[in-house]
């Protein structure tokens, strides 16, 4: 087990510094603080509103993360196959697990680093009024672990191709759909034809249900249990991309 | 003691190509044995077996006794591996990606600073140390690639192509590193400049649609060439004639061929009866005759010749 997180440690810390040596890393960061921050205030109403808290700044998040988090994980493992990098990786004496969990890790403390650049949102909100900063806290720890979510479900469509605009595409409407799933437009296209748990079932995949429950200040056990069941589904997912698809 | 390399039976096959077909070999410490074929032979998939990247459909590979499938990390660690085109990550510099490499491998510190600047040193890398590896030049992007897989000084070293596409310096700075490295360890090179395997190796395989034609030293191979064994005389247009006859008459000779040269002498080739050069008789024929000669050797033939012979023998 120690020797699992060292050996992820050490390539989590590569990769993550990889981030940091391409654009890649400035440019996310100045979107993605940018565009929550004018969110909140252009279309969320921030001031407008009149109340002291950031609702209208992470309501829009998981749409945020819809086209920028697959922006991120799909280098991941779709360069490693372009660049012939796999090989190099997949042939040094660590074991696929390690590399995958090291990957994520990396990706995800990146976007982790992201949001917590967003901290003047919350200065503010301090300095005009009083905001209960549990829910804040709360609705931080749940826009990380949408981020996470789409990260690790990018991570996998990563490792099926060596094109990153195809992981990117394929993944950006694979989290649109753990988006949307609970909403009427998906759901009222499966109540007619299928049985009420179907759609029930397709209801209790929504991440944006969960996400709201959190962000209300509702940390329940279960949608913990959703976010990492949902993670570690996609990371074991990736596992069988990553070691079946090596060939191709 | 069991051999450094040892593979039972490899077998891959793409959708309907059998890519390599039961392949099995050992190789030895201090063995340098250079891997033969044509674009598409199998050369590659195999290597990628061998190092435990991809999963044999049936057989298996073990380095130093360990099975790469079924021991994956004992035989990885014990290997060092150069894939076709020496990938690295463009976005690092040498120095954080060898000392990546020496931290996954499992030396800290002091301990993993020694090993980079070992392999450093003897790959030639130290003036490009803090460059961004996709800056550099494909020769020194190569070096990268065999400091990352000398870093852990590895039993087992396996290189796919490592000269291609380098000018001659660069080649001949690889080849010397392999040479030096011969002695403790078990190397595969796989290649398709022949020329290569009569200089660094002291075995070849070739192989053809994933099976094993041919497997000996260059020497051996060489005994393959048609002309391998063939006395060459050149002599002056006048003399030829005669000698040719006598040549022809010589117990150890079986045929005679000729061809005329461009300065007005003629070229002879005595084509040997067995596997033993007629050198001998030869020249004692011309010294007993006194015909002046300008020329006579032993022709070795070409390992083109015979891959030629070898590789394309099935279509034919």
């Amino acid at each position: 087990m120690r020797d699992f997180l060292k050996t992820s440690a050490i390539i989590a810390r590569r990769e993550f510094a990889a981030y940091f040596s391409t654009p890649l890393a400035a440019v996310f960061i100045t979107i993605f603080v940018a565009a929550t921050g004018a969110f909140a205030f252009f279309i969320g109403g921030f001031f407008e509103r009149g109340q002291a808290n950031l609702e209208s700044f992470f309501i829009y998040h998981p749409w945020l993360y819809l086209f920028l988090v697959p922006a991120v994980a799909m280098r991941l493992w779709a360069e490693e196959r372009k660049t012939g990098t796999i090989e190099l990786l997949m042939t040094l004496p660590i074991s696929p697990a390690e590399a995958i969990v090291g990957k994520f890790a990396a990706a995800w403390a990146f976007v982790g680093v992201a949001l917590m650049l967003t901290f003047p949102m919350w200065i503010t909100v301090n300095v005009l009024g009083s905001p209960d900063n549990g829910v804040i806290l709360a609705s931080y720890l749940g826009s990380f672990l949408v981020a996470g979510a789409f990260l690790a479900v990018g991570a996998f469509i990563s490792a099926l191709t060596k094109n990153q605009v195809i992981a990117f595409i394929l993944s950006a409407t694979a989290c649109f759909l753990l988006v949307t799933s609970g909403m009427d437009i998906v759901q009222n296209t499966f109540r007619v034809w299928t049985p009420r748990i179907v759609s029930d079932a397709i209801s209790s995949m929504s991440v944006l249900s969960h996400y709201d429950e959190i962000t209300r200040g509702v940390v329940s056990l279960g949608s913990i249990v959703f976010f990492v069941s949902l993670i570690a589904f996609a990371l074991f997912a990736n596992a069988i991309a990553v070691t079946q698809k090596k060939s191709a | 003691m069991a051999a450094l390399i040892e593979t039972v039976g490899l077998q891959k096959t793409f959708g309907r190509i059998r890519a390599v077909d039961g392949i099995s070999l050992s190789v030895e410490k201090g063995e340098v044995l250079g891997f033969l074929g044509p674009n598409g032979a199998g050369k590659s998939t195999t290597m990628k077996m061998i190092t435990g990247f991809l999963e044999p459909d049936a057989g298996t590979a073990r380095i130093c006794g360990f099975d790469v499938l079924t021991n994956p990390k004992a035989a990885k660690s014990r290997l060092g591996y150069v894939p076709e085109g020496a990938p690295a990550y463009a976005d690092m510099t040498p120095a954080s990606f060898l000392s990546f490499i020496a931290e996954i491998r499992g030396y800290d510190g002091n301990d993993g600073r020694t090993r980079v600047t070992a392999a450093v040193a003897k790959a030639g890398l130290g003036g490009v140390l803090d460059q961004r590896i996709e800056t550099l030049s494909k020769g020194f992007k190569r070096r990268v690639g065999i400091a990352q897989a000398i870093l852990h000084d590895p039993q087992v070293l396996i290189m796919d192509e490592p000269t291609d596409g380098l000018d001659p310096n660069q080649k001949h700075h690889i080849r010397e590193l392999i040479r030096e490295m011969a002695a403790h360890k078990a190397i595969i090179v796989s290649t398709h400049i022949l020329e290569e395997v009569e200089a660094v190796c002291t075995r070849a395989v070739v192989i053809d649609k994933g099976r094993i034609v041919a497997d000996g030293t260059a020497e051996d191979l060489l005994r393959r060439a048609p002309n391998h064994g063939a006395v060459a005389v050149r002599v002056a247009r006048d003399k030829a004639e005669a000698l040719m006859k006598a040549m022809s008459a010589l117990s150890s000779v079986i045929r005679v061929e000729t061809a005329d040269g461009a300065d007005g002498t003629v070229h002879l080739r005595a084509l040997p009866k067995g596997t033993a050069a007629p050198l001998e008789q030869v020249a004692e024929l011309v010294r007993r005759e006194q015909i002046s000669v300008t020329e006579i050797y032993v022709e070795r033939g070409k390992l083109d010749d015979v891959f030629r012979d070898i590789t394309t023998s099935v279509q034919a």
